[in-house]
């Protein structure tokens, strides 16, 4: 009789915390509308989204094929899995086209899709949760005006339990803090326009931020480094490599190549092709932002610095004069293809050789159509190990810094990732 | 020192200082003047050659990198002394204005026709996307690409 009372308590504890776990992760689906009533006619209302809609990068993740912008299917790899993006033109099948722009409003703030299922935080409602309603309304107008293509993302491969989406909602308690930013008052309207559009919408932390095991942002370690794709993020903190004016900074996003730091390549091209939509003033505010985490401790423009490399083996060194050193001619100038002199470049000093690695073997392709910085990938014209003691090399005579350990691994990796 | 070199099915000793780029070495000591001094930066492929049949700038690889891989120029795709079947759809196409960049070109092509002997247009594109034209004779270049991979 008492094991059978036990038995009934349990079971209905259990059903409690099921029920329960259904009432907390549950959310409603938000009404579909039809597609004509989404689209909007207030072409400025639509401009402006556009240019929103470019600051937070949607074009970036959301194409995969540049015939089928916004219309999803990239793979997006995660320690967890990947998870491929979704088609978010105004298809009504296969895309947003019966959200309503409260459905969207949602999608943005709690990372909630219309039907009420929870979206996973590769969609960085971590960060789009700071816009404004007005900001959101606007890519909402610019997105529902772009053409409806019909095209089914391919399914998650995520391992269990995360395959399982009301997971998400725990995730969110512990992690998303919804709302927008209240402004600090101390600093410049600039900083915190820079703040709002830097936290928002641009989600820089989402890459130059650390993420803890479950995949969300150290909220106490802003911008001390991350990584994104298959490359590092640098820190951009007063652990920085190389420190950053604001100044600096604002060169370098508008034109994606600083001569104190080096060329952004990588998922920073597309960084910087994004924010060729922004205003200047929009540009100027995120690098007033961004640099104030790493205040000047040293010169803006750093002294060329050329050490003497006894032990570099004959051969490496012609493969350096032959290979290299047709752009990367002179401690102190800049070369062709606006090619820095290596003692200038960020990514020789880093800790990681991952980005060196990653360029050397893929070269800087991003800004052909645009002009801006150029290096043709040596992948395949030079071996592994030639690339490997070219690295090395480099890194001891232009750095001084330690020597890199697992050049060799990078490669690997650097491989495996452009496999996938 | 001496270097030796394969190229073109013929093994070469050649005397030069080993930062050298692979393309001096074929225009000035070996007399091969298909592949082209463009820009000697890695940014217009005129001096495209095949490394063990992949296409690879020439003006930015040092003869010290290349050990036993094989070069291949234009010159040795000829057959019989005369143009092979890509050489000759360059021609019929009338692809080459100035013709400066035109070696390249089909050296380019040439490496994408060895794995992939039909590609699509799109993967004509974007693996001629190395290779640039100043006299805009692209539409030309392509089809003669085409022509060699019906």
């Amino acid at each position: 009789m008492r094991l059978r009372s036990i038995f009934i308590a349990v079971v209905i504890a259990l059903v409690l915390v099921v029920l329960g776990g259904i009432a907390w992760t549950w959310r409603p689906a938000i009404a579909p509308i039809s597609a004509r009533e989404a689209s909007a006619k207030d072409q400025q209302l639509i401009s402006r989204g556009a240019d929103l809609a470019a600051i937070g990068g949607c074009g970036t993740c959301h194409t995969a094929d540049a015939g089928k912008l916004l219309a999803g299917g990239l793979p997006l790899p995660t320690p967890f899995g990947t998870i491929f993006s979704t088609n978010i033109t105004p298809d009504a099948e296969t895309g947003i086209g019966t959200w309503s722009e409260a459905a969207f409003q949602r999608s943005m703030r709690e990372g909630v899709d219309r039907e009420g299922r929870h979206l996973y935080p590769a969609f960085p409602y971590d960060h789009f949760t700071r816009a404004t309603d007005d900001d959101i309304r606007a890519i909402y107008a610019f997105l529902m005006s772009q053409p409806a293509i019909r095209n089914v993302a391919p399914n998650n491969d995520l391992t269990f339990p995360l395959n399982f989406r009301p997971v998400v909602a725990g995730w969110k308690i512990l992690f998303l803090d919804r709302g927008p930013l209240q402004p600090d008052a101390s600093k410049s309207v600039e900083w915190n326009r820079g703040r709002y559009l830097a936290d928002g919408l641009g989600h820089c932390g989402a890459c130059h931020t650390p993420r803890n095991g479950l995949g969300a942002e150290k909220k106490d370690s802003i911008f001390a480094g991350g990584s994104a794709e298959g490359w590092d993020a640098p820190a951009l903190d007063a652990t920085a490599a190389r420190k950053w004016s604001a100044d600096q900074l604002t060169d370098y996003l508008a034109t994606g190549w600083h001569q104190s730091h080096g060329a952004a390549a990588g998922p920073m091209a597309d960084v910087v092709n994004n924010l060729r939509h922004a205003s200047a003033a929009d540009v100027r505010a995120i690098a007033i932002y961004v640099a104030s985490f790493s205040p000047q401790s040293e010169s803006a423009s750093p002294p060329a610095r050329e050490n003497q490399v006894p032990n570099a083996p004959a051969g490496t060194v012609a493969i350096y004069n032959g290979s290299c050193a047709q752009c990367h001619r002179e401690a102190d100038a800049v070369g062709p293809s606006k090619a820095l002199p290596l003692s200038l470049s960020s990514s020789l000093r880093q800790a990681a050789p991952t980005n060196t690695v990653q360029v050397v073997l893929n070269g800087i392709q991003a800004y052909r159509s645009a002009g801006g910085p150029y290096m043709p990938g040596f992948d395949g014209m030079l071996s592994d190990q030639q690339i490997a003691a070219v690295v090395d090399y480099a890194r001891a005579r232009y750095t001084n810094q330690p020597p890199w350990a697992g050049v060799q691994d990078a490669l690997t990796k650097a491989r495996q990732g452009a496999a996938q | 020192m001496t270097i030796a070199l394969n190229v073109n099915g013929k093994s070469h000793d050649i005397d030069a200082d080993p930062s050298t780029p692979l393309l001096y070495v074929l225009r000035n000591e070996l007399a091969l003047h298909g592949p082209k001094f463009g820009c000697g930066l890695g940014q217009c492929g005129a001096c495209t050659v095949h490394v063990d049949g992949r296409a690879m700038f020439s003006c930015l690889l040092p003869i010290a990198a290349i050990g036993d891989r094989k070069i291949t120029t234009t010159e040795g795709l000829l057959e019989g002394g005369k143009p092979n079947k890509l050489q000759q759809a360059f021609i019929d196409e009338q692809a080459a204005q100035c013709g400066y960049c035109i070696s390249g070109m089909v050296m380019r092509a040439a490496s994408l026709l060895r794995v992939n002997p039909h590609p699509t247009d799109a993967e004509i594109h974007q693996h001629m996307r190395p290779n640039l034209c100043r006299c805009g004779t692209h539409a030309a270049i392509l089809r003669a690409v085409k022509r060699a991979a019906a």
